[in-house]
């Protein structure tokens, strides 16, 4: 399938005709690189939420008895006395793990890079739907919007944890935080869900017509096979959570029974019957596993391009690394049932999803072993972005260990809903797309804003995280595998577990620190997105055709033509050329070859 | 207005951090400003990534040094506990071997290769047998592990029923647990939320006119005879919990509106388990961590905190509201004995119903 597109009849429009004004420029903007740059701010500024919220988590883990005068004064009348309240622990719990999940590393990852790289390295004039996008960015808002506003209400926030399974986060009587906050939630994840599907929908839609001439999809970037792949997912499984959401608000507010039976709370016996919990979590995790690599596809896609470019090399086993994408696809829509091992489920059904579970750690285990094949031998430029994309491999091999463990469904009996798996999924998952997301915005910083952010400054924020997020999770684990329960407000109740305090006030430390060192990117973004230093087009040396546009941002990406592509993205250092990087659009040699994919 | 000041001085740190990096920012501004690494770069950040590698095995040996003890890999007190243990190690070993090879493999070769102005990269993008032998490692290593883990997942999910195992009922509302004993009959009385009588002390639910509900004991402690293989059926009247046993590697979740199960067979009693040396050793230096702690409290003129001793627990695992931190309830493993003399003690259901 060979995607010509004849952009021919449009060139002459761009750069022309429009006449913007403000709101069309920066706010209902259709332009792709605008709508990322929109995705990227407003997922740092719930970013910035997030993560003061595990500040806060951490802080009453480890001091849980001594008043706080910070909890006084950020959460105020849920901590009276600087005593934080233990039903804000568990909404703190909650809307840290929604705003990361979904509206950091979901909208804040695949909406930035997916908007700002498929067109332009696929060479199309922007996405196939400009009005679609601009729609896709403003429900995201709209959603982040509501979310902030539900942590104000009266009653408190959503406080279910991130799965809200019911009938917690369905019974106003079982928990403050499942009345109107719930409602809010759920409200807020509808909308996130149409904006996400408008978004993939683009993005394959956009990924499968526009490639230019000549990009066929077997020379397309790995970034851009990540973000196809990805919005695939999306558009399989985000469905599902929305029928979940759904049904939910249907029991919640019309009195079916979906989700819910035999339920005598407060002195009261409600009327449903028939539902069942388990219900819902099938349909739960039919997105939820799915997502953890609609969040993780998209960080080893910018690894892939980051670490090639740095490498000056060409990425190894391109056919692997996207078979592996491929697989991994597939693989993670038939593992949900791993998250309910103990759920009361067939324990028949526990041993096909061990099996499921543990073969995706063969296309994971290739892509780790890929990547550190193309360091080998390579001429390692260590910009801010390629430490990142290192420290992505190292976290991701970390993390994704560990799985080993958690996916065996006889070994899940004791670790499940422990601090073990708390390590586990923020090593593999959440540290991990974050430093996707990290090294996405170092290296691209410069086709964004045109500028480029301070490299010793990039350094510092990432060795210090980098310590903090070993010191912070890597402990955890064995916490964990003492038995110590995840999402208690304080332990100090059981004292079996009074050995691990110390351990937990560690956590905090290491957690304090590396927050406190998000600040020094947080200038750096700002502080060079004005007054940085002005880009050249091809700061990396790269071979992508988006080093091709200008520097400055057009309608349209390109001034004349768009480039045809004859090669694929990853001819670093091939012999028989002087430099050490041939970009796609350049032609081949007389009798060079390509090679074959 | 402490929270307003609170506000004010984090806000006050904010801005001293981003002055200081601002300043740390002016300071070079004058070198070299292509904001691209350059040999130098290479150089230094080659040399921490081999020191970041020595971190990471140095955190590793720390955690195993100072918290090694607190994993629950040996005195399991079930009779599948062993088996899950020596899964567990296994995984482990193999997961240290892969960790410590590829995260040396990383951070060395993106030491030793680090870039040089003038070299050339080898331009290496494909080797179909490397990619096999990578591919067919972790094959065979997981099937060792799925088989194994498959293995253990049966022997323990398959309930024998005709080893005549002691029915128990495990009974979980927000905030605290119940244990119902089948009594005599070892048949549990049907049961349903919708029974409840708070009038009568039917707090369980128990359908009244069931001749087998009728010797049917319900406790706040769960008392477990040893070497007797128990079934658990957990139910929950209200949210999702979970039932949590961590020594004898046990755990399901209840369930409102479905009846769950779980069965294993202690195998130690409380007395012997506290006499393990290991436990043993950790319960003295539990109660060397409190007393420390309760001479901070008596300081402040507060009370000082209880000494501990070991028991087994049954902790709710499973997010359940605002007091899920605190929602337990101890297990007592004795002889047959003692099991027997304990339970005669107990109100039998239709002696514990209040008339009105």
């Amino acid at each position: 399938m060979s995607a010509h597109v004849d952009t021919h009849t449009h060139d002459d429009d761009h750069g022309h005709h429009h006449k913007e004004t403000f709101v069309t420029k920066y706010i209902f903007s259709q332009d792709h690189k605008m709508i990322a740059k929109q995705y990227l701010i407003t997922g740092l500024i719930m970013g910035i939420i997030g993560i003061l919220m595990s500040l806060l988590m951490r802080m009453q883990i480890a001091w849980p008895e001594k008043p706080n005068v910070i909890f006084e004064a950020l959460l105020g009348k849920w901590a009276p006395g600087g005593v934080m309240d233990a039903d804000i622990y568990l909404a703190l719990v909650t809307i840290h793990g929604t705003i990361m999940v979904f509206f950091v590393l979901t909208a804040g990852l695949s909406g930035t890079f997916s908007n700002l790289l498929i067109p332009l390295q696929i060479g199309a004039r922007d996405m196939a739907s400009g009005f679609l996008n601009m729609i896709s960015y403003w429900l995201f808002f709209l959603s982040s919007v509501i979310m902030v506003i539900s942590l104000f209400v009266e009653a408190g926030p959503a406080a279910a944890g991130w799965t809200i399974y019911p009938p917690l986060s369905a019974l106003p009587l079982a928990q403050g935080g499942s009345g109107a906050g719930m409602t809010l939630w759920l409200v807020s994840m509808a909308i996130f869900i149409a904006s996400s599907l408008l978004g993939s929908l683009n993005y394959i839609v956009t990924v499968l017509n526009l490639r230019t001439k000549g990009m066929s999809m077997t020379r397309l970037p790995l970034t851009i096979w990540a973000f196809f792949i990805t919005a695939v997912i999306g558009v399989v499984s985000f469905p599902v959570l929305l029928s979940a959401a759904l049904l939910l608000i249907m029991d919640r507010s019309f009195g079916t029974s979906f989700f819910l039976s035999d339920i005598f709370i407060q002195g009261e016996v409600l009327h449903y019957q028939g539902g069942s919990p388990v219900l819902y979590e099938h349909l739960f995790w039919f997105l939820g596993h799915p997502e953890v690599y609609i969040v993780l596809l998209p960080a080893l896609g910018i690894t892939s391009e980051v670490i090639a470019t740095n490498a000056r090399k060409p990425i190894f086993g391109y056919r692997a690394m996207v078979a592996s994408i491929i697989a991994i696809a597939f693989l993670s829509t038939i593992v949900w049932g791993h998250h309910m091992f103990i759920s009361g489920m067939n324990p028949f059904l526990g041993s096909v999803f061990t099996f499921t579970t543990l073969l995706i750690a063969i296309p994971s285990a290739v892509k780790a072993f890929n990547y550190i094949t193309t360091l080998w031998k390579g001429n390692l430029q260590l910009n801010p972005a390629m430490l990142f994309s290192i420290g992505l491999v190292s976290t991701f091999i970390t993390g994704g260990l560990t799985g080993i463990i958690l996916g065996d469904s006889a070994l899940d009996i004791n670790v499940h809903d422990t601090y073990f798996v708390v390590a586990h999924f923020h090593l593999v998952m959440g540290i991990s797309a974050l430093y996707g997301l990290f090294a996405g915005v170092y290296h691209w910083f410069p086709k964004m804003f045109g500028r480029m952010l301070n490299k010793n400054l990039g350094y510092i924020h990432f060795w210090v995280t980098a310590v903090c997020a070993y010191g912070v999770f890597f402990p955890m684990h064995f916490i964990g595998m003492a038995g110590l329960p995840r999402r208690y407000y304080t332990n100090s109740n059981f004292p079996l577990f009074d050995d691990t305090q110390n351990v937990q006030v560690l956590i905090t430390i290491f957690a304090l620190v590396a927050g406190l060192v998000q600040l020094v990117f947080l200038y750096n973004f700002i502080h060079s997105m004005f007054y940085g230093k002005k880009a050249e087009q091809n700061p990396w040396r790269s071979n992508t055709l988006e080093w091709t546009t200008p520097v400055e941002h057009m309608h349209g990406n390109w001034p004349g033509d768009i480039p045809h592509v004859h090669r694929w993205a990853y001819d670093y250092s091939k012999p028989g050329h002087d430099e050490d990087f041939v970009p796609q659009h350049i032609p081949l040699k007389d009798g060079e070859e390509e090679l074959q994919h | 207005m402490t929270g307003l000041l609170t506000i004010l001085i984090l806000l006050g740190i904010t801005i001293a951090i981003w002055q200081m990096v601002k300043i740390f920012d002016l300071a070079q501004a004058n070198k070299d400003t292509s904001q691209i690494a350059n040999d130098k770069d290479n150089s230094v950040h080659g040399y921490l990534m081999l020191a970041f590698l020595g971190f990471i095995y140095l955190i590793t040996i720390i955690s195993f040094a100072l918290w090694g003890d607190l994993p629950l890999v040996s005195n399991s007190a079930s009779e599948h506990g062993p088996e899950i243990d020596r899964l567990m190690i296994i995984s482990m070993v193999v997961i240290f071997i892969v960790q410590t090879i590829t995260q040396f493999l990383l951070h060395y070769f993106a030491f030793k290769y680090k870039g040089e102005k003038g070299r050339k990269a080898l331009f290496y993008a494909d080797n179909d047998k490397l990619e096999f032998i990578w591919t067919i490692i972790p094959v065979i290593t997981l099937a060792g592990l799925i088989m194994y883990g498959l293995f253990t997942w049966n022997d323990i999910m398959n309930i024998d029923e005709e080893e005549d195992p002691i029915v128990i009922e495990l009974y979980a509302q927000q905030f605290n647990w119940k244990a119902r004993y089948a009594g005599q009959d070892n048949v549990l009385g049907k049961a349903n939320v919708r029974l409840i009588n708070l009038d009568n002390a039917n707090i369980l639910g128990l359908d009244e006119s069931d001749p087998n509900a009728q010797d049917d004991i319900i406790t706040t402690e769960l008392h477990l005879p040893v070497g007797k293989p128990v079934l658990f059926k957990m139910r929950s009247q209200d949210v999702l919990h979970s039932a949590y046993m961590p020594h004898f590697r046990a755990q399901m979740n209840c369930v409102p509106g479905m009846i769950t199960q779980f069965a294993f067979t202690p195998t130690v009693t409380t007395e012997e388990m506290r006499l393990n040396p290991e436990i043993y050793e950790k319960v003295r230096n539990i109660n060397k961590i409190r007393n420390e702690n309760s001479k901070k409290l008596q300081a402040k003129g507060e009370e000082p905190l209880d000494r501990y001793e070991f028991d087994y627990l049954l902790l709710c695992n499973k997010i359940c509201g605002k007091s899920h931190y605190n929602m337990q309830m101890k297990i007592i493993v004795e002889t047959e004995e003692e099991y027997n003399a304990w339970l005669q003690e107990q109100k039998l259901f239709k002696n514990s119903l209040v008339q009105n």
